[in-house]
């Protein structure tokens, strides 16, 4: 076997311990293809082995990661190990002059010349990365030589001798730094980042608010998909249609009276409304930040929705969500445009189901899906539970999605008891594969087995 | 023109150009391949970036016919791949019926023999529809098959289509297993709405189409309203760039980009100023919500620009 092929392997097992489902069928298209392919050229080499290899984009993110280290990163760790030398840069010693590499840089951005870029941003990350030892964090890292290299967009600082910077070129260089900065995180710890959670759909909700909310909303993004295609495929069905009579016996006349072919009624897809009521107190916070990209990810599925969030008063969201799309505004807008927090804080049920029952209740429909998020902890306050009742009576259908799970309800002052018979369901969610679960119910489709 | 595979990548993307579709290297370097190696190429990426297009001009450059499956919810095989004709089954059948003298002797005989010819008969390709899939496997001639949408069939659907992408080959029961005289060269799209199957993308080249450089867009809108003024049609291009960067609900695709510059060409505009966007705005955008965040966005930047543009004159 030849070193390239033998290369070639290594690097697709090596894709295959990173989670790229490589088959070999995929091999031999590879090296199919590569037959056809000239394997000198670069490019065509990559993207011939990519379109074999890697079939989704998370794949080819992965993809382009290893092949560098594999194909690409000797040759240039070789020349890192020598000193930082490249030919445009001699006669200055064999240490580069870091103002001549800060004007070769602005330089190159300023024409948007991509390959400069490239390559400069890797002079760039080897000569201030030395300066001082780095700090693990990328987007840290990237501030920083961005500042070191006096780099700014419109080049406000000094308007009179230089012209001003396209911000676009300034972000595609910080783009290739930090790409550059990956790599040389995984060549010094021979490790990827962790590259794919959502291959855990198990994981657990954030339980501190800090948490990586990207993730979570990468889940939702997920969830979203399936949500939009759970739809499809409960319509796709032939299970359960009704024959319509009437058109049977119309098209029966074709074929002389008998009913060769069955006509269907068309099954209509149900198009819910659907009212979420959200609690954002501090019991709930760090399932708060869940549910409302839950909420922002549902805004985009259903046409008809309507949030609300809640602590001691109720007040209605739906424009936020319809009108930001960035989560981060909009979880800013909630919290200081909601205006839900009276005096103490607290989470108020009774007042809530008042309030929602007297201002909204009579939009309530049999069609209607109310959705609350919440823990049911009143705080000893009256529950008002009958009130509850009512607006459950009023809609089609009622859930309760508890973020704790059920060892925990009813304990303290956990009131789920007095309001769980009113509901069509009450689930604990504080996991995506519960909040899953739920989804399938909304959409009439068999549970997921825990 | 010639129906033998391309000798170069290069070929490839010269005939896609000739035809008008400006290909990236990518995009060119698959095409070519999925005709060396016979494969079917998967081309996920954005709603307008030119997945179906790339089919059409595969088509047209190769001088192949394009024969197109458009997926929706619900397709099943009787849509897409072959389906009895029953109506004229049944029609022969009586046919047939009344030609035999009822109540005579040999009646029995007649009916068994009868019967045994007649369902050889019926069940012959003179009864079958073709549907699109079945279509492109008969064909005399070399074709294109554009399976397009896939992420709207299900599941099911998608394990149908197995044998025919792999083997380009389609078993019927009653007639036997259809294989492919010519290799078509098979296009299936889909918009990433739901995952696809591993099986399914197993047996496909993969390629993923994102939106074009400010530079190669320009070529396509120049491409197709050759009469815009350059320096118009790079502004138009930024623009259409800087609401894309946006978070919309739909951000423009480049048939709009290319929209958008045939209407400027209409109202015979030299310029994009603030007026004459947000009157045209809504050939690019086409949500209630996003026309507001762009109006909001893109309109003061174009009222900035003007600022400067009159401190200066």
């Amino acid at each position: 076997m030849s070193t390239t092929a033998a290369s070639l392997l290594a690097f697709f097992e090596d894709l295959r311990s990173e989670g790229v489902a490589v088959g070999t069928s995929e091999i031999l298209d590879a090296f199919a293809a590569l037959d056809e392919v000239s394997w000198t050229d670069q490019r065509d080499f990559r993207e011939s082995l990519a379109a074999t290899i890697a079939k989704s984009q998370e794949d080819r993110r992965v993809f382009e990661l290893l092949f560098d280290r594999h194909f690409f990163r000797a040759a240039e760790t070789e020349a890192l190990e020598r000193g930082i030398e490249d030919e445009r840069f001699e006669g200055s010693g064999d240490r580069i002059d870091l103002d001549e590499l800060r004007e070769a840089i602005r330089r190159a951005i300023f024409e948007g010349n991509d390959g400069e870029m490239r390559d400069l941003a890797r002079l760039a990350m080897t000569a201030f990365g030395r300066q001082g030892e780095r700090s693990g964090v990328i987007g840290v890292d990237v501030q920083r030589i961005r500042r070191a290299l006096d780099l700014q967009a419109g080049g406000r600082r000094n308007d009179d001798d230089q012209e001003a910077l396209d911000p676009d070129n300034v972000r595609q260089f910080e783009r290739y730094l930090r790409r550059e900065l990956e790599r040389a995180t995984i060549e010094r710890t021979g490790k990827l980042p962790p590259s794919r959670p959502l291959a855990e759909l198990d994981r657990t909700l954030p339980t501190s608010p800090a948490q990586d909310l990207t993730a979570v909303h990468r889940a939702v993004a997920q969830l979203k998909r399936r949500i939009a295609t759970l739809g499809h495929e409960q319509r796709g069905r032939a299970r359960g249609r009704h024959v319509d009579v009437r058109r049977t016996m119309r098209a029966s006349l074709e074929t002389g009276g008998v009913p060769l072919r069955l006509r269907y009624r068309p099954k209509r897809p149900r198009r819910p409304e659907i009212y979420v009521l959200c609690d954002v107190s501090t019991s709930v916070s760090s399932a708060s930040v869940f549910f409302l990209s839950v909420l922002h990810a549902l805004h985009d599925s259903f046409r008809k929705l309507r949030s609300f969030v809640f602590i001691e008063r109720i007040s209605e969201v739906t424009d936020i969500f319809e009108h930001e799309r960035d989560f981060r505004k909009i979880s800013e807008r909630v919290s200081s445009e909601g205006g839900v927090a009276d005096v103490s804080g607290y989470t108020d049920y009774g007042r809530v189901w008042l309030e929602f029952g007297e201002e909204i209740a009579e939009d309530l429909g049999p069609r209607s899906t109310v959705i609350v998020l919440g823990d049911a902890r009143t705080n000893g306050r009256e529950p008002h539970a009958t009130t509850f009742g009512a607006i459950a009576e009023h809609a089609g259908r009622m859930f309760w999605l508890n973020p704790e799970p059920k060892l925990y309800w009813n304990y303290g002052d956990s009131v789920m008891a007095a309001y769980e018979p009113y509901c069509d369901g009450a689930f604990e969610c504080w996991t995506t594969k519960h909040l899953e679960n739920f989804v399938n119910v909304i959409a009439g489709a068999p549970t997921v087995a825990d | 023109m010639p129906d033998s595979p391309p000798q170069s990548v290069a070929q490839v993307r010269e005939g896609l150009g000739q035809v008008g579709y400006l290909a990236d290297e990518a995009a060119a370097l698959v095409s070519f391949l999925a005709q060396r190696l016979g494969k079917p190429i998967l081309v996920e990426g954005p709603a307008g970036v030119g997945k179906t297009e790339l089919a059409k001009a595969l088509s047209r450059s190769t001088g192949r016919r394009l024969v197109r499956l458009q997926c929706y919810e619900g397709l099943d095989e009787a849509k897409a791949l072959y389906e009895w004709n029953y109506r004229k089954q049944l029609l022969r059948i009586q046919a047939e019926a009344t030609t035999a003298a009822p109540g005579s002797e040999a009646e029995e005989a007649a009916d068994d023999a009868g019967w045994a010819r007649t369902r050889g008969d019926i069940f012959s390709e003179d009864f079958l529809f073709t549907r699109p899939l079945l279509e492109a496997i008969s064909a005399e001639d070399a074709v294109v098959l554009l399976i397009d949408e896939i992420d709207k069939t299900d599941q099911e659907f998608e394990a149908m289509l197995l044998e025919v992408l792999s083997d380009f080959q389609i078993s019927i029961p009653e007639l036997g297993v259809i294989e492919a005289i010519t290799r078509p060269i098979v296009v299936l799209t889909s918009n990433n709405s739901r995952e696809l199957t591993e099986a399914l993308k197993r047996r496909c080249l993969y390629l993923w189409l994102d939106y074009p450089s400010v530079d190669r867009e320009l070529e396509i809108v120049r491409l197709h309203t050759p009469e815009l003024d350059e320096g118009l049609a790079r502004r138009l291009v930024e623009i259409v760039h800087m609401i894309r960067a946006l978070d919309l609900k739909k951000p423009p695709s480049i048939a709009e980009s290319i929209d958008w510059a045939r209407t400027l060409l209409l109202i015979g505009s030299d310029d994009i100023d603030r007026e004459t966007f947000q009157s045209s705005m809504s050939i690019l955008v086409k949500h209630r919500s996003d026309i507001d965040l762009v109006a909001e966005r893109v309109s003061v930047k174009l009222g900035e620009a003007e600022a400067d543009v009159h401190d200066r004159g």
